[in-house]
């Protein structure tokens, strides 16, 4: 990529360089997917499979799930391209790095976030969840990917290369996805019960913002500290 | 210029030999208004109301959860002063922060639950001020592993500074969310630190304690900033001449 493309652009190509190479291997990508799936499954199986009780655990179960397998999904987003070096490219192309680290985060949420999104009803309604719930456990679960994916970038950024990054990368993460998770969960079991969803949905929508603005920079930041 | 001292706190031997000399001004008092303050909280103070004694864990609980946040903006904050400008004793001094403010979060935990068992009749609720200094722990943990995962001292000192800064912001949010989710599940908790009715004689012990604790942590901090300066610079002539000469 040289440096005379236009910012804008150079992003696009990014992406849409990303989603290609990650078409031509699925099995990366379906991993966490499978993952996700996998674990609701043991919920029913640990607990009371009675589809009454299910429902209580099945915003915590779905959040969960959600958030271990988006923290699995996270080694798919620098790995690749720091082994190759392609990440150092980017890094001294000229053009800003925090975007084309956005424009990464974008095309690792369409991978992987999304597809867990979609499937998401399937799991719900696995777990009890009326087909009334399912718009609002697809609204809460798309910013909450969302956020996550922002946030994942961060903690994926700082482990690069590092000897057992994998359980740090968790410690790093999870604590600072919890105000994802409080909102997630409440707003899945308020849709389950069937009340009004809107002020978590407002409180996750917040949280994207702050992700999708502040977060690149930082893992922009913690990419260059990984390279040098 | 005004900014002479900031550049020359920048020089790790002038920040020994400084850091040095202020340590006794710090460590003497935080002693002397901490057993001033135990004394005063633990054996003059009245008993609460309604609490008995079990309310006295305050005089060491509260500044230890006060400590526990303050280590982690202290962290942060030098943490930033040594991205921004590159100041390795700023890094040094966030280094030295970390196993400081998980004692001060960990001691804040268990007087928290000690106090829940009489009180709540439980060690553990999910109170929302104990279950964010959990989280707090947690963070702590991850700026302690991260430094300890990255062998280069130049490249764990700054990508903890990052982790740091992230934190820093993420721990209101965390905060105000924790709190959130719980006042939708339970009445609004049974400890009101801010009661405005608490009289002098147990208000006093209290706010002894406060600032002793924090002197107690301004001593140590300095302490471990030292022994982290003499570690990273072991193969300068100044830290030779500290360690074999005749002294500092």
């Amino acid at each position: 990529m040289s440096a005379r493309v236009p910012v804008l652009q150079a992003g696009l190509r990014l992406m849409s360089r990303d989603l290609r190479l990650a078409m031509r291997r699925a099995g990366d990508w379906l991993q966490p997917l499978v993952f996700f799936l996998v674990v609701t499954t043991l919920f029913p199986l640990a607990l009371n499979p009675e589809l009454s009780r299910l429902r209580d655990v099945a915003p915590g179960a779905l959040w969960v799930a959600g958030l271990l397998s988006s923290l699995l999904a996270l080694e798919l987003l620098f790995r690749e391209d720091s082994l190759d070096g392609s990440l150092e490219q980017l890094a001294i192309s000229g053009v800003p790095f925090a975007w084309l680290l956005w424009a990464k985060t974008v095309a690792h949420w369409l991978l992987t976030g999304l597809p867990l999104v979609l499937v998401a009803p399937l799991a719900a309604t696995a777990l009890g969840a009326p087909a009334a719930a399912i718009p609002g456990v697809l609204a809460a679960l798309l910013l909450g990917s969302l956020a996550l994916s922002q946030l994942g970038a961060i903690g994926a950024a700082l482990t690069l290369g590092l000897r057992r990054s994998g359980v740090l990368q968790a410690v790093i993460v999870l604590p600072l996805a919890v105000p994802v998770l409080i909102f997630g969960a409440r707003a899945t079991a308020l849709a389950i019960a069937g009340e009004p969803i809107a002020p978590p949905l407002y409180l996750l929508g917040a949280l994207v913002v702050l992700g999708v603005t502040l977060a690149p920079l930082a893992a922009a930041a913690a990419v260059r500290i990984s390279l040098e | 210029m005004a900014w002479t001292w900031f550049h020359r706190f920048g020089s790790p031997p002038y920040f020994y030999r400084v850091a040095g000399t202020l340590t006794p001004w710090f460590a003497w008092p935080a002693g002397v208004l901490c057993v001033a303050g135990l004394v005063a909280g633990l054996a003059l103070a009245p008993p609460d109301y309604q609490q008995g004694d079990g309310f006295r864990i305050i005089y060491v609980h509260a500044p230890a959860a006060w400590l526990s946040l303050m280590v982690y903006t202290v962290m942060a904050v030098s943490a930033a002063v040594g991205l921004i400008w590159r100041m390795p004793v700023a890094h040094a001094l966030s280094a030295a922060c970390p196993v400081i403010g998980a004692s001060f979060t960990f001691v804040a935990l268990v007087t928290g639950s000690l106090w829940g068992r009489p009180m709540w009749g439980t060690f553990w609720e999910w109170d929302p001020r104990l279950t964010s200094e959990l989280l707090l722990l947690f963070l702590y943990l991850g700026y302690m592993w991260i430094r300890s995962a990255i062998e280069d001292t130049a490249r764990a000192d700054r990508a903890s500074a990052v982790l740091a800064i992230v934190g820093v912001v993420n721990v209101p949010i965390i905060h105000y969310s924790v709190l959130w989710w719980n006042s939708l599940h339970q009445a609004p908790s049974v400890m009101k630190l801010g009661r405005p009715t608490m009289p002098a004689s147990m208000l006093v012990p209290l706010l002894m304690m406060l600032l002793g604790f924090t002197l107690y942590f301004a001593a140590l901090l300095l302490v471990r900033a030292r022994g982290e300066l003499l570690r990273r610079e072991r193969s300068t002539r100044w830290v030779a001449e500290v360690i074999g000469g005749a002294g500092p």
